[in-house]
């Protein structure tokens, strides 16, 4: 038999702290069409507050067919993430910059009854594409369990009101749901946040409700049945030593799309460059004039390290053992100008990332320092118009 | 639409059959390589029941037509169509399984139906490329001479970048389009892989192949070819026109009722297509129709209406169209024409795919052939291999996953409105299902499946292939007879003959023909000479049939191997290797595609013993090898690379070294050390002079402990000899390295890097200072380490010439306290000699200098009082005062010091 849960009411509002990689690179977002008013007030507000006006529109104009309980058809899905204008002229923005290939098929897969898990290293716009998706799709992005290294299995399935559970013993009413179970009572897409940090009993936790689609609560001899339109997405970095890695039970019930790394240089130094711009302006720095060169240099270099192949596809080149993503790219940035805003004289300077950059190559002092100095030497040193960055970069590196 | 027959000419237009749709003949609108025209075109063949069937593809190879039924006939293969006289210039017509044009020969074959090919002979279409060869763009695409020939420039478009083989990728996926029209045109000599040209054949548009394309004279000028298929494709709404095409066509499953409507349809979008294009900017096209009109009207005249005719559906409103019999003449008049041959020759799936650089190819034969082959549920069946493939790679695949991917696939064909998975689906669903989102088990999946390993066989009755042809030739040219027993071959380089043999038999063992060994030369060991063993085995034969795949040409075929077995090679030391076979070979052409992954290797190498092992090899080349023509430049920027990487990881890599590992690295920075040393002289301007950085690098390897002594000492040792490093700073490492806190071993190893090697005793000699602390340490080392150091000090001494030994005796014997000792300030004094003039035993050689330089004696004793003049006799006197010495040292024993130094010398 199965047991409704009262959607959020009893709940604490939703706890989001954002994760680090919350809108990073890849996203495109920009800002919202008129937020709502409760929205307003929020530092920031969900993907179905911020963009409800595009939803609605999607929604009005989709008469595409709709699987059960979906607010839109999964092609109408597809063209809120990926962007477009509707037949009444209404331009949907992109959520996504990427391959149309993956979002559909992120979509057609919460069509199906698999689980969706996205991967890919941190700052790929996982959490981002998620969110989104969970808002087009259900309309609510807010069944949301964030997993960390202590994230108990209370989380996943349900936990008690103790006060209650002692004052009247076991019931429905003692009972405290998870984001999960909510969905699954109501047909809705649930998320869970960086799937591999959570330890690996807990994991488990997820497969008989990704099989059977059932959730024993044993004490009561009842059952939570999941709804038609109830479906999982799951985050998790597929580069981060020490993870948790997924039994393959658990594995098998996913089907895993891997968010690459921006195609083309100018997508990323396009992304960095709006968002160090963000964050400076957060963090009060002034403004750096000539920064995009800079950025653009930076971006290069990560490139092409992490490539292990030069832009213009000649040389090839040895990988460092770090990532080198657009989100480190970043904060090398963000120093960059920190360090030419307060030591320097305000213009963003080779001098002001070669320490950053060798810091986020040089992860592994033997390696990675061989690595770094054959790039240069074989690299940097030749190039045209490089030599103050080479210069720089042989300074910090001796 | 089909009113006419235009090939009826002026015969009527004989009664119809009620299972022939309309008048005329059967014409077949194909797309070459697709096996739904394939189905459809057996479907079409079996319910027409035709009395002859007619194919696109060179008449020359009529004759071959009969083997295409015989058991060891395995496609895909192809038919090679070459010159005569320059078996270098071939053309390719490669047939799939899955081959429309296969499977009409098949069933020709099978029901005892005659079967002939009509596109223009391969005799023409091949001295069309000779014609091109002069035009800029080097396509191999036939340019017809007269009639309506567009400039040769333009039409070449379609061939144009297949001899590029590389370059295969980007061009070949714009190209996409070609490869639907055209039968497979002939292709460029280069080599089999590189040619891009066998397009496959496929329907529509003929442009693709070299071959096929025929001429379209066309549009004037700049026209830009037309690719039909784009064209209907966006009319359709597709982007993609492949996957138009596989929606529309390949797809379509082969339960029509009606096998004709199809090619119906087809036709009429043709149609409508030429009307309003004309040829496409193919301008050869139209020579090649006229030719196909001629023929069809001739069989017509044999068997009456009831011939069939497959070939690219871009060719079939222009065999439906009315034209006379002269015009069609006037269009093939004046042709020209070379001697061609033809044969069949075994193809494999690689091939057939552009990957392979082959410009008009397809992407997936792999996957096309699973679509002709799979009865029925061709996704279930194909997903269910690829799980399959998995599994046998250890990979845990279930059934689950299979079903899952297959729902996946199709719910995604329908979110993108296609009607049935196409392979993107199938792809998507296996990459998010079966592979964790990987690329890595998908790249596996697209390489042995998508593209697949099939490699097709020929009866050994076909023809010679061109290159048993050429390598005959070059044998006689060379007077080189294949004789059975063994025998030895001595070759003089320096003559051109011997030259050309010995780059023959160097390109045969690059292609596994080892018809010669190279052998130990038995009068002497000079640079110019060559010894090989010869002898030729029968199998040797099937070899040089075997290779006949790399090309047609012993030299082509070699370049292809070469380039090939640089891209495939695992280890650095497999390409340098191959590097320096191509320069023994000749191989100028491959060298830039093997330098190429040379670098690539060098790169991610990181094993520096490798790298310095590379190195050595690399410059020889550049500085000593004849690379005739080869840009010198790339070999000199490779090497360049190359030794920064060594600079770079070198000191890194002499960390934590044990006593073998060390004296192997102490070869490898004597190998770079000499590497760079010629570098520098010939290092083209831009990269610098590596001489400083390498002067650098051996500093820090000098004062770096955790390297091991051998390396340390080698490398202040060579520091020294290039004048790089003080004297004193020197005898400052030296003592430090001998100070008593050193393990004696570890001092021991310093000294034999130190003064190890030829030139290591005379340094000895000349400089007291450094004989003073070896002797000083040697003193001092404790009784019971002196065993263990013995050894190495042995073997580091006794490879100095007798007669340097002996002075060191002499030296030593002396002890460092006589003639002012090893820090004596002896201002004037070169280092290691005494302070002043020993003016008595100068004198003494005056007189015996006199008489050897002949000099007068005014002169000469200015010489003995010069302080040069002075050292020098004093250095004589030395050296002949010597022999005693030593033997006097000996005699006096007793001494620690003397004993010592007798031990070591």
């Amino acid at each position: 038999m199965s047991v409704s849960v009262e959607p959020t009411s009893v709940e604490p509002s939703q706890n989001h702290s954002a994760p680090a990689n919350t809108g990073g690179a890849g996203s495109a977002g920009s800002g919202g069409s008129a937020p709502g008013t409760e929205a307003a007030q929020a530092l920031r507000p969900h993907a179905e507050q911020a963009f409800a006006a595009e939803l609605a529109a999607l929604a009005a104009q989709d008469d595409r067919p709709r699987p059960a309980r979906w607010k839109l058809s999964p092609w109408a899905v597809a063209t809120y993430l990926l962007g477009g204008a509707l037949p009444d002229g209404t331009v949907i923005t992109p959520k996504y910059v990427g391959p149309r290939r993956i979002v559909e098929v992120a979509v057609t897969t919460l069509a199906t009854d698999r689980a969706l898990l996205l991967l890919g290293v941190p700052g790929t716009a996982k959490t981002w594409v998620s969110e989104h998706l969970a808002a087009a799709v259900s309309g609510d992005s807010t069944l949301l369990v964030q997993g960390t290294a202590g994230t108990p299995e209370e989380a996943i399935r349900y936990g008690w009101n103790y006060a209650r559970l002692l004052a009247h013993g076991p019931s429905r009413d003692a009972l405290v749901p998870s984001p999960v179970m909510r969905a699954m009572a109501q047909g809705m897409t649930a998320r869970v946040e960086e799937l591999t940090r959570i330890p690996a009993d807990v994991q488990d936790t997820l497969i008989t409700i990704l099989s059977e689609k059932t959730l024993p609560i044993p004490e009561l001899g009842e059952e939570v049945q999941a709804v038609r339109g109830f479906n999982l997405i799951a985050t998790a970095n597929d580069r981060d030593r020490g993870v948790n890695d997924l039994s393959s039970a658990l594995r098998r019930r996913f089907n895993t799309v891997v968010l690459p790394l921006p195609e083309t240089p100018e997508a990323e130094v396009d992304i960095v460059s709006r968002r160090v711009d963000q964050i400076g302006r957060s963090l009060d720095l002034p403004a750096a004039p000539d920064g995009i060169d800079e950025i653009r240099r930076v971006v290069t270099v990560f490139r092409e390290l992490r490539d292990g192949v030069t832009t213009d596809g000649r040389t090839k080149l040895k990988s460092p053992s770090g990532t080198l993503s657009t989100a480190e790219a970043i904060s090398v940035v963000t120093n960059g100008l920190a360090l030419a805003a307060h030591f320097g004289d305000g213009v963003l300077r080779a001098g002001d990332v070669a320490a950053g950059i060798l810091g986020a190559v040089v992860r592994d002092p033997a390696a990675d320092r061989v690595v770094w100095q054959e790039y240069l030497e074989t690299v940097v040193r030749e190039r045209d118009g490089w030599k103050d960055f080479y210069r720089a970069c042989r300074e910090v590196t001796a | 639409m089909r009113e006419g027959d235009g090939v009826a000419g002026n015969e009527g237009t004989e009664a119809t059959e009620d299972r022939w749709p309309g008048a005329g003949p059967l014409l077949l609108g194909v797309r070459h390589h697709g096996p739904g025209s394939a189905r459809a075109v057996r479907a079409a063949l079996e319910a027409a029941r035709p009395r002859a069937v007619l194919i696109e593809g060179p008449p020359e190879a009529d004759a071959l037509i009969p083997l295409a039924l015989d058991e060891g006939m395995r496609p895909p293969v192809a038919l090679l169509a070459h010159a005569v006289d320059e078996p270098g210039r071939s053309a390719f017509w490669p047939l799939a399984a899955f081959s429309p044009e296969w499977v009409a020969l098949r069933w020709a074959m099978e029901h005892d139906v005659p079967a002939r090919f009509i596109d223009l002979p391969a005799a023409h279409t091949l001295a069309w490329q000779r014609d091109d060869e002069d035009a800029p763009a080097d396509a191999g695409e036939p340019e017809p001479g007269p009639g309506p020939g567009p400039g040769p420039g333009e039409d070449l478009t379609g061939v144009e970048d297949s001899p590029e083989e590389g370059a295969g990728e980007p061009s070949g996926r714009r190209r996409t389009p070609a490869r639907a029209g055209a039968p497979a045109g002939p292709q460029t000599p280069a080599g089999p892989q590189a040619p891009g040209g066998p397009g496959a054949p496929h329907d529509s548009d003929a442009p693709a192949g070299p071959g096929t394309s025929g001429a379209s004279g066309a549009r004037p000028g700049s026209e830009v070819r037309v690719d039909p298929l784009a064209v209907l494709a966006e009319t359709a709404g597709y982007d993609d026109p492949e996957r138009w095409w596989e929606d529309v066509v390949e797809h379509r499953g082969s339960g029509a009722a009606d096998p004709f409507a199809p090619f119906l349809a087809l036709e009429e979008a043709m149609e409508a297509l030429r009307e309003a294009y004309g040829s496409g900017g193919h301008g050869r096209d139209l020579v090649r129709e006229a030719h196909m009109r001629l023929k069809v009207r001739a069989a017509r005249r044999e068997f009456g209406d009831g011939v069939a005719v497959v070939c690219g559906a871009w060719h079939v409103p222009a065999l439906r169209r009315k034209a006379t019999v002269a015009a069609d003449r006037a269009l093939l008049k004046g042709l020209p024409k070379i001697k061609a041959d033809l044969t069949w020759v075994p193809w494999t799936h690689r091939r057939l795919s552009r990957a392979s650089g082959y410009g008009a190819g397809i992407d997936s034969p792999g996957w096309y052939a699973h679509l002709f082959a799979a009865p029925d549920r061709p996704v279930e069946r194909w997903l269910t291999k690829v799980a399959g493939l998995l599994r046998e790679e250890d990979r845990i695949v279930s059934s689950a996953h299979v079903i899952e991917a297959v729902r996946l696939a199709e719910t995604l064909a329908a979110m993108r409105g296609r009607p049935l998975p196409g392979l993107s689906e199938t792809t998507d669903a296996v990459r998010a299902v079966m592979c964790d989102g990987s690329d890595v088990p998908q790249a596996l999946v697209h390489d042995r499946l998508v593209v697949g390993d099939v490699l097709g066989e020929v009866p050994d009755t076909a023809p010679a292939v061109p290159l048993q042809r050429d390598l005959a030739r070059l044998q006689r040219r060379l007077r080189l007879k294949p004789e059975a027993q063994v025998r030895e071959l001595e070759l003089d380089l320096r003559k051109e003959t011997d030259a050309e043999r010995g780059r023959l038999l160097h390109r045969l063992r690059l292609l596994g023909v080892g018809w010669g060994e190279p052998a130990a030369s038995r009068s002497g060991t000079g640079t110019f000479r060559e010894t090989w063993r010869l002898r030729w085995e029968p199998e040797l034969s099937v070899r040089v049939a075997e290779a006949g795949v790399w090309g047609t040409t012993v030299l082509a075929a070699a370049t292809a191997r070469a380039e090939s077995d640089a891209v495939g090679a695992q280890t650095l030391a497999e390409v340098t290797a191959l590097a320096e076979h191509c320069l023994l070979a000749g191989l100028s052409d491959a060298l830039p595609v093997v330098m190429r992954v040379l670098a690539d290797r060098a790169a991610l190498d990181a094993d520096v013993g490798h790298l310095a092992q590379a190195l050595p090899a690399l410059v020889r080349s550049l500085r000593y090898g004849d690379v005739r023509g080869t840009d010198t430049g790339a070999l000199a920027g490779v090497a360049a690379g190359l030794a920064e990487r060594v600079f770079v990881g070198l000191p890194t890599a002499c960390a934590a070294l044990d006593a073998d590992a060390a004296e192997e690295m102490r070869r490898h920075v004597d190998a770079v050390h000499t590497a760079v040393g010629l570098l520098g002289d010939t290092l083209t301007a831009g990269h610098g002079d590596l001489r400083p950085r390498w002067h650098t690098v051996l500093r820090t390897l000098a004062e770096r402990d955790t390297a091991p002594g051998v390396i340390r000492g080698r490398a202040v040792r060579l520091l020294l000899d290039d004048g790089a490093m003080e004297q004193d700073r020197a005898a400052r490492l030296m003592g430090l390295a001998l100070s008593p806190g050193t393990p004696p071993s570890d001092a021991a190893a310093w000294i034999e890097g130190f003064v190890g090697g030829g030139g290591g005793g005379m340094l000895l000699v000349h400089d007291e200072r450094l004989l003073g602390l070896l002797d000083a340490w040697l003193t001092g080392v404790p009784a019971e380490a002196f065993t263990d150091v013995l050894p190495l000090l042995r073997r580091t001494f006794s490879a100095y010439e007798p007669g340097v030994r002996r002075t060191l005796g002499e030296l030593v014997r002396r002890g460092p306290g006589q003639d002012g000792g090893p820090a004596g300030a002896q201002a004037a004094g070169a280092p290691g000699f005494g302070p002043g003039l020993d003016e008595e035993r100068a004198d003494a050689v005056a007189p015996v200098l006199r008489l050897l330089l002949g000099l007068d004696e005014a002169k000469a004793i200015a010489a003995g009082t010069a302080t040069d003049g002075g050292a020098e006799a004093n250095g004589i006197a030395a050296g002949t005062a010597d022999t005693g010495a030593g033997a006097q040292g000996a005699a006096v024993g007793g001494t620690v010091r003397d004993g010592r130094a007798r031990a070591v010398a």
